[in-house]
């Protein structure tokens, strides 16, 4: 399996760090029907690299996606995504879809819908296009249910045509909310290694949501850690430490390694090490 | 030979001019119902189109209340209608029936008092079953120009629309993040559905303007996985029904016992039934095949 498209921008390989800053958001701050969500979050993404964003249930994984994408405005904070058209530039795989299965659009369909759907008028077919929908398809493997309505695929299949979708058109940035929490393990490993290869291949930066971080682990190039409306970011081994998330959470967390795996769980003594001043909201639950 | 011909269409039927003039009105708002009626269906609008019909009896009533062609009544408040309901909130999953539901209540209590006020003050109960039944063989030629403008105006909405609509009503998160304004592409649609219910009240009636909107296009993609071809194919089972549903009526003055004819609706939309349910035995026929 190999991915046909090439890759968006000419391949400005090694170096240049800054040149390949793919998206920056800095000082963003977002609230909620009176709540603070995210505070100050700050950081930036380069091509090539596959970023997890982790953070436990409601932690405002989604919500900075949003925020990412456009679709949600920032109270305080800038967003910057690079290039000429950024609101084509970035591909999007949401958390929820569900699909209907009597929706008679194939996956192929839905795929096509990927280069020109926001495009006004009826699409003219041609090969070129077929060909080109086709190929896409069987670069995320995909293409055995090409032709199959999408609200009848599994989710996992379903997910993979919607990959496809979003990375027909050429994104420099793909956001992918918890695409693993309906995969099983091998499915889910798949899964990571294809999106691994997209980041490195085209050299996109790929953003992946998750509240579990292990399957992630092995191919993540760098970490945004929610927590408490903050954010950690950088390589995994500097941000998943027990002195940073407890900084985060703003109370004393563990962080414990079995072979491959991380645990990260709530450590003793509640109130150590407190820098930042606690946002837990008392009214919460 | 000739009685047998005479048996299936009656003598006289072709050469009418109300049957001419009901089969080319009558042919021109099939056709666009069924193409428009494919995104009714598939973006699960079905209520919402048969609320803005039923409002139309609102509307027919009052233009005969204001002395105006029932027409613009029927497509006045069809188009009113579908604002209200996009202001409720038609957009939104869950406030779509309550909008429907909401905007299907006022407009009945309109048509109540204007049904009334009709019988009342112009002493006639004939226009009555017209609003709500339908009769297309009494519209007169004058019609056509206006029913072929709205319906133009509705096609051309709808086919500009067609791949944001399309992908807003696979995912409006999708179409989001690509760009699209999934509120301003779900308003302009609500507008052509509300011209396209108008143009089916004027022909079959208020009533039962939903199923020639709903039933050739769930029979179509019964039949087919793409769209596109569903709103042909839609087009053309709502033709056909409209077409036969004609004949039918005009065979129907010859019918014992009564020799009085038929309603035409009545005819239109139990071919459009019987369409749904045949297309329905296709389906499986194929799946079982395939
Ligand atoms: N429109 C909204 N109005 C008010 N609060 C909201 C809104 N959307 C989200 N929130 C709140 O923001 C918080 C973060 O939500 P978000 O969906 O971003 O979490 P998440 O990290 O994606 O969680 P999950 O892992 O469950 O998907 C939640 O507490 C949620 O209740
Ligand atoms: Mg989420």
């Amino acid at each position: 399996m190999e991915l046909a498209q090439p890759p968006t921008a000419p391949l400005s390989d090694g170096g240049a760090a800054t040149t390949d800053r793919v998206l920056q958001l800095a000082g963003v701050t977002v609230d909620l029907g009176g709540r603070r969500i995210l505070d100050d979050v700050s950081f930036s993404l380069r091509a090539g690299e596959l970023t997890g964003l982790i953070g436990s249930n409601g932690a405002g994984k989604t919500t900075l996606l949003r925020v990412i994408l456009g679709l949600l405005a920032p109270t305080r904070g800038a967003v910057t995504v690079a290039g000429p058209d950024p609101r084509h530039s970035v591909g999007y795989v949401p958390q929820k879809f569900m699909l209907d299965p009597d929706l008679p659009v194939r996956a192929r369909d839905l795929v096509a819908l990927g280069i020109d759907g926001h495009h006004l008028g009826v699409a003219r077919p041609s090969r070129e296009r077929r060909e080109r929908v086709t190929r896409m398809l069987d670069a995320v493997g995909a293409g055995r249910f090409a032709d199959t309505r999408v609200g009848r695929l599994s989710g996992g299949e379903q997910q993979r045509v919607l990959i496809a979708h979003a990375l027909i058109s050429h994104p420099r940035l793909l956001l992918l909310d918890e695409p693993l929490a309906n995969l099983d393990l091998r499915s889910a490993r798949e899964a990571v290694d294809l999106l691994a290869r997209i980041a490195r291949e085209q050299r996109i930066a790929v953003m992946i949501s998750a509240h579990e971080m292990n399957a992630l682990l092995p191919v993540m190039d760098r970490v945004v850690y929610l927590a408490e409306g903050r954010a950690a970011c950088g390589p995994a081994d500097e941000v998943v430490r027990a002195d940073v998330l407890s900084r985060l959470y703003g109370h004393r967390v563990e962080v414990i390694r079995a072979g491959e795996r991380v645990l990260v769980v709530a450590g003793e003594g509640d109130d150590a090490e407190p820098s930042h001043p606690h946002h837990h909201d008392s009214e919460e639950r | 030979m000739q009685a047998l011909l005479h048996a299936i269409v009656e003598p006289g039927f072709f050469a009418d001019g109300a049957v001419q003039i009901a089969a080319t009105l009558g042919g021109v708002v099939a056709v666009v119902a069924g193409l428009i009626g494919v995104f009714t269906v598939i973006r699960s609008q079905a209520f919402a189109g048969h609320a803005l019909s039923d409002i139309g009896s609102a509307g027919g009533s009052s233009a005969y209340l204001a002395g105006v062609a029932p027409l613009w009544g029927f497509v006045g408040i069809s188009v009113l209608a579908a604002a209200a309901m996009e202001q409720i909130g038609v957009q939104r999953a869950r406030g779509r029936d309550v909008a429907t539901g909401i905007v299907l209540g006022v407009g009945f209590a309109l048509a109540s008092l204007f049904l009334y006020l009709g019988m009342t003050y112009h002493n006639s109960s004939g226009e009555i079953p017209t609003i709500l039944f339908g009769s297309v063989f009494t519209l007169s030629a004058a019609n056509l120009p206006l029913v072929i403008g709205l319906g133009a105006v509705a096609l051309l909405t709808t086919l500009t629309l067609y791949r944001p609509l399309l992908l807003a009503s696979v995912s409006p998160e999708l179409a989001a993040a690509r760009g699209v304004h999934v509120r301003v592409v779900g308003a302009a649609y609500l507008f052509a559905l509300a011209i396209t219910v108008a143009l089916c009240d004027l022909t079959i009636g208020a009533i039962l303007s939903t199923a020639l909107l709903v039933g050739p296009a769930a029979a179509a993609l019964r039949l087919t996985d793409r769209p596109h071809r569903a709103a042909l194919l839609a087009a053309g089972i709502s033709l056909a029904c409209t077409w036969l549903g004609l004949l039918l009526a005009w065979d129907s003055f010859y019918w014992p016992p009564l020799r009085h004819g038929w309603p035409v609706s009545f005819f239109i939309v139990t071919l459009v039934l019987a369409a749904y349910l045949a297309a329905g035995a296709l389906a499986r026929g194929q799946t079982k095949r395939g």
